[in-house]
């Protein structure tokens, strides 16, 4: 809403403020001030008589050179492109030394042969429109009569005009008129308040200037209409009104709807201006039926929905209530009888046509936000008077009110309320006078009866009235108190385990990074995924950003590939990526979520129906690696990012849960069918899966050879719990090492599985150190050393039993898997 | 032969003599000085100590004494003995020191080479700053809640007194998924989680939520379709404006110090009534203190406080909200919102492990 203080001025008293406390002041209100626009333009911008035009044909383009009255002795030498305008006419002239907004500095220069003292102005040069086809050319009977060439044309262009623009909120519907701004105002500075929506205007006539039928369905609370005769349709709408228009952030358009546009922005009643003549027979509101159409004043046909609330005739819609008018009862350069509506229509049909027909007019916008039921008469009687004094019309006396407003409900409030909700208190009188002063009127003592005034159709709960008592007492008066809160128990297992896997991650080397979950329906393809895969089904957006991505993800990955890809563009080489968040994973036949009521908590049963509608949304933990995993430096050689480094990193996540995985062989896209690995807890849900990506995936999706990823679902890992702590033996260990020989497909782990099962309780740990395959062993077989270290609790052992002990070992491992002592 | 009467025979005690045994400490006692390193002096040791040495010869010579002389000359030797130790032992400190000095300068290395052996990984600063914040909560006494990104409809808009009809609806702010009849958006603030709060939970509550919201907005140096809020909300007997200004006065001063405080002005959201925006007074802003818009909050609205099953009647709380993206940029003075959302690892590494 951008206001124009001097309109301001109009409604309030503000001699004396500057903007600046003008500003602080809607601040208080909870008007937020967007911006300021304070006056662009410098003189001297004078009033000019054009006394002598010469015309210079020698160039490409016709060119004037004028003498031009400013009030000086000699006339002002002004070369000019614009030819609207003729010997004797008054004109708007910028003078040397003056700036034009855009910082356009103004000075005399030689230009077409001729000296230019100054330029003669077009309605665009002065910020006054998007006119530059002509310069203005003044309209004398308009003018004050002390206007004379010379005259300071800058006030009475309204140039010196500064506009606050602000944003209002939702609930503030009556604030999108100067007239609600003013009365805002007038509370915060405490100065009075000149109220132009209410007025004395003519009731209801026994007989209508329009026959008008309002249908209960059509939700049209009130509906005014007004007529004009002999109105003349060449109206020009003054420049004043022009420039008031311009500064509330509209376009002058035509006189009769310069008129209405001009009363909307001041009192906030939009309003509709018909050409009687094509009006055939009886106004008549209603809802669409099916299968009409309107072609509205943008040009646009409109297919109607049955909720529409339309204004009718007997030619059929003649217009969207509220919303936008059509186009056969426009006004036109021949219309001389005018007939004017006025009305107040219910926001939410008015909310859901300009929705549903995408037109968020300036009108809907009001009347979604409730406008005062009781202006659309006083409206309807400016408008008239408006078309009668500038437009040459006679006010035809007839006036139709058709009037259905419920009266409003009082709403009780107890009047320590909004003390306690403060946390200061108020007395009752401070309660009472703070309601009645935004319009309310109200009774009663112990419990308050309050009636809100017809423009606040935003409150209508205790806590409404509460709100404008502690905003009007002010926010600044409100202490600071301590909360006295119960115990907290600190973060939950879950939170401390995610918070421990990032961690861990970071100190392991990765860089966390945050990707958008928006995803190609493309990348299910370039993972090589199966499909019937059940990562192929995934949410899809009704309104994505891009149309190219429109699901969400049911995998970290793709996010993590394009971050990847990102960084190698940047020129980043060695690359360590992890990210931590919420993937997608809609079920099959999934209900859809109830609708539910809000008077009263739902049930249980709606509850947990409305919970089972929200699909599973659980945190994966997944990383990318490409480039080296350890630098090459002076210290010798780099080691490439491989396999190892994502299994790595699934076991950083295991360590920070406090459990172990079950490492498996795993055939699983996007990975290489002969690097990857799964994770398994020992109650057998599988966790996720980690190794070098399938070739055709690092090709598809454009990444560095041997790219490796690892990808777990957090939420599949148990919370960590309290296990106990080792107890430590002071005794010596005995070390042992062993070399195993096996078939080379055997898994490590399998082997480690047995010597541990094998040596019973006295193996305190055991570790690969080496891993040898060569002619020296035969085709197809490998050497597996292993160190054992074996303690015993409460002795030191002796060679013997350490040495049974490794036998055992060795022996569970020729019984499971063949494995025999290597020579 | 008769037994020699002098205990001084010249044939027999030459070494025993006084003057040979001062002798000997004076010669050790130049030839250790002499002696240039460590395996010099060493190699002095058998001739000036060792069993040839004088002082050793002289103490075979007791024996022969007459026993009267025995007493005083072992006195004699013992100290020539240890003087001699004395010596020796003297110099090897100030020879080993002098080794072991020479040692550590030429196994000097250059400290300053670089050690970056392992990547340096990183946090994204978003997270940190996410966890510092749930810390403070913590602190004041609160528990921090997590909560699902799509969400229901019904818990992101209706059960916050955001109607049908409510502009805040439309597609123009809201990203719904398809079929949008379904009932499912992409969370547009962390609010739906605390009305899960409200709706599972019995007051006393105090809760906050910091996560990952969503709006139609596309990305550009100050907006991102997908940024973090923290929300936090208070209901019990009792709860007024006054502990929402001390709560959020705390909180401004444990993130911005002890200078930092907050200033509301009027504001409208559906969920709370009355409702304010809130500045932050931030002393640390670049180029001098002052005003940041920072968040939103208010009293919860008793049709909210209704509809998820709190009597409004008996509990009242409050409820506020701001970006995390937003304070992270003023903070650290990051001046475009895609730093924060491309993943740059430049970004994540500048500010370690912790923010």
């Amino acid at each position: 809403m951008r206001v124009p203080v001097s309109w301001l001025r109009e409604f309030i008293n503000i001699d004396g403020y500057s903007i600046e406390e003008l500003d602080a002041a809607l601040i208080r209100q909870g008007l937020e001030v967007e911006q300021i626009h304070r006056p662009e333009l410098t003189g001297p911008l004078v009033v000019g008589e054009v006394q002598k035009i010469t015309e210079l044909t020698e160039f490409k383009k016709p060119i004037r050179h004028c003498l031009v009255n400013v009030g000086n002795a000699q006339p002002q030498s002004i070369v000019c492109g614009a030819r609207n305008f003729a010997e004797g006419d008054w004109v708007v002239v910028v003078l040397p030394g003056a700036v034009l907004p855009g910082n356009f500095a103004i000075s005399a220069r030689k230009t077409y042969g001729h000296l230019s003292e100054g330029m003669i102005c077009s309605a665009a040069e002065l910020g006054l429109g998007d006119d530059h086809d002509g310069i203005i050319v003044l309209d004398r009977a308009e003018l004050d009569p002390s206007v004379q060439p010379g005259t300071n044309a800058i006030p009475m262009l309204g140039l010196d005009e500064t506009v606050i623009e602000l944003a209002i909120t939702p609930d503030r519907g009556y604030c999108l008129s100067i007239r609600g701004v003013a009365r805002e105002l007038a509370h915060a500075l405490n100065v009075p308040f000149t109220d132009r929506g209410i007025a004395s205007v003519p009731a209801a006539t026994a007989q209508a200037p329009q026959g008008v039928r309002v249908l209960a369905e059509s939700g049209c609370a009130r509906f005014v209409a007004r007529a004009v005769h002999g109105f003349d349709p060449q109206t020009r709408t003054p420049q004043w009104m022009r420039t008031r228009l311009i500064h509330g952030g509209m376009r002058p358009i035509s006189f009769t709807v310069d008129v209405t546009n001009y009363l909307m922005l001041e009192l906030g009643q939009p309003m509709h201006a018909f050409d009687a003549a094509k009006l055939q027979g009886d106004i008549v509101v209603r809802t669409a039926q099916a299968g009409e159409t309107l072609r509205t004043l943008d040009g646009v046909v409109r297919k109607l929905d049955p909720e529409d609330v339309l204004i009718t005739d007997d030619s059929g819609p003649i217009g969207l209530a509220a919303v936008m008018g059509g186009a056969t009862t426009e006004i036109s350069e021949s219309t001389t009888d005018v007939v004017i509506e006025c009305a107040n229509w219910d926001p939410v049909l008015v909310a859901r046509t300009a929705r549903r027909h995408k037109l968020p007019s300036e009108a809907a916008k009001r009347f979604e936000r409730g406008v005062d039921p009781a202006l659309a008469p006083v409206a309807a009687q400016r408008a008239v008077d408006l078309l009668c004094e500038l437009g040459g019309a006679t006010a035809d006396e007839r006036v139709l009110d058709v009037d259905v407003r419920e009266p409003r409900a009082p709403i009780a409030l107890d009047p320590q309320r909004p003390g306690a909700i403060a946390g200061v208190p108020y007395s009752a009188d401070v309660v009472r006078a703070r309601l009645q002063e935004v319009g309310c009127s109200v009774s009663g003592a112990e419990l308050f009866e309050v009636v809100p005034p017809s423009w606040r159709s935003d409150l209508t709960d205790p806590a409404d009235l509460v709100e404008e008592v502690i905003r009007l007492e002010g926010y600044d008066n409100i202490p600071a108190l301590t909360l006295d809160t119960p115990p907290s128990a600190g973060l939950t297992s879950w939170q401390r385990l995610q918070r421990r896997v990032a961690d861990g991650l970071a100190a392991y080397g990765l860089v966390e990074v945050l990707n958008y979950p928006f995803v190609s329906p493309k990348v299910y393809d370039q993972l090589g995924l199966a499909q019937d895969d059940a990562r192929r089904m995934s949410l899809r957006l009704a309104n994505p950003m891009a149309e190219t991505e429109p699901e969400l993800r049911t995998t970290m990955l793709p996010g993590l590939f394009t971050a990847l890809r990102r960084n190698l563009g940047r020129g980043e080489r060695d690359l360590a990526l992890f990210e931590m968040g919420q993937v997608f994973l809609p079920r099959a036949d999934a209900p859809a979520a109830p609708r539910l009521g809000v008077e009263q908590r739902p049930t249980d049963e709606e509850l947990a129906a409305l919970l089972a509608a929200v699909p599973e949304q659980p945190v994966y933990v997944a990383a990318v690696f490409a480039g080296a995993a350890d630098p090459v430096g002076w210290w010798g050689k780099g080691r490439p990012a491989d396999w190892s480094d994502a299994i790595a990193a699934a076991g950083v996540v295991a360590r920070e849960a406090g459990i172990d995985f079950r490492v498996e062989a795993a055939d699983y896209a996007p990975w290489h069918p002969g690097r990857c690995a799964r994770f398994v807890t020992d109650a057998g849900v599988v966790v996720g899966y980690a190794g070098e990506l399938h070739p055709s995936v690092v090709a598809a999706c454009e990444l560095p050879k041997r790219t490796c990823a690892m990808e777990l679902n957090l939420n599949a890992v148990p919370l960590p719990e309290s296990t106990s702590a080792p107890k430590l033996s002071g005794f010596p260990p005995a070390l042992i090492d062993v070399a195993l020989v096996v078939p080379d497909r055997t898994p490590v782990a399998d082997v480690e599985r047995a010597l541990r099962a094998g040596a019973g309780d006295l193996l305190e740990a055991l570790r690969l150190f080496d891993v040898y395959e060569g002619d020296q062993l035969g085709a197809g077989r490998k050497s597996l050393a292993f160190a054992l270290t074996f303690r015993a609790p409460d002795r030191t052992l002796t060679v013997e039993e350490a040495t049974n002990a490794r036998d055992s070992a060795v022996a569970e491992a020729f019984a499971r898997l063949g494995a025999v002592l290597r020579d | 032969m008769s037994a020699p009467n002098d205990p001084y025979d010249p044939k027999q005690v030459a070494y025993l003599a006084p003057e040979a045994l001062a002798d000997a400490v004076t010669s050790a006692e130049k030839a250790f000085t002499d002696a240039a390193d460590l395996d010099a002096l060493i190699l002095l040791k058998p001739q000036h100590l060792g069993d040839q040495s004088p002082v050793s010869l002289a103490r075979r010579e007791i024996g022969a004494l007459p026993p009267q002389a025995k007493a005083e000359a072992g006195r004699r030797v013992n100290e020539t003995r240890v003087a001699l130790q004395a010596l020796y032992d003297a110099r090897l400190a100030v020879l080993s020191a002098e080794r072991d000095e020479r040692v550590l300068r030429e196994e000097v290395v250059d400290v300053t080479l670089p050690v970056d052996r392992r990547p340096q990984g990183a946090r994204h600063p978003l997270s940190s700053l996410r966890e510092h914040i749930a810390d403070l909560f913590i602190g004041m006494g609160f528990e921090i809640v997590d909560g699902p990104e799509v969400e229901a409809e019904w818990l992101n808009f209706d059960a916050l007194n955001i109607g049908p009809d409510h502009p805040a609806r439309t597609m123009m702010d809201t990203f719904f998924i398809d079929p949008p009849e379904n009932g499912l958006v992409l969370r547009t603030h962390t609010s739906p989680s605390q009305a899960r709060a409200m709706l599972q939970r019995t007051p006393p509550i105090y809760i906050a939520h910091p996560g990952k919201t969503f709006r139609t907005d596309e990305l550009d140096a100050t907006h991102t379709p997908v940024f973090h809020q923290v929300e936090g909300l208070a209901i019990d007997k009792g709860i007024t404006m006054a502990h929402l200004r001390g709560t959020l006065n705390h909180f401004a001063r444990a993130l911005f110090g002890p200078e930092a405080k907050i200033r509301w002005r009027p504001s409208y959201f559906p969920f709370t009534e009355p409702s304010a925006e809130f500045d932050l007074w931030f002393p640390g802003a670049k180029g001098g203190p002052r005003w940041i818009e920072w968040g939103g909050c208010g009293m919860v609205n008793p049709r909210v406080l209704t509809a998820c099953g709190i009597d409004p009647e008996v509990y009242s709380g409050f409820a506020f909200g701001m970006g995390i993206e937003r304070t992270l940029m003023f903070r650290n003075d990051i001046t475009d919102m895609r730093d924060m959302v491309e993943g740059d690892v430049r970004f994540s590494r500048a500010s370690g492990l912790d923010s």
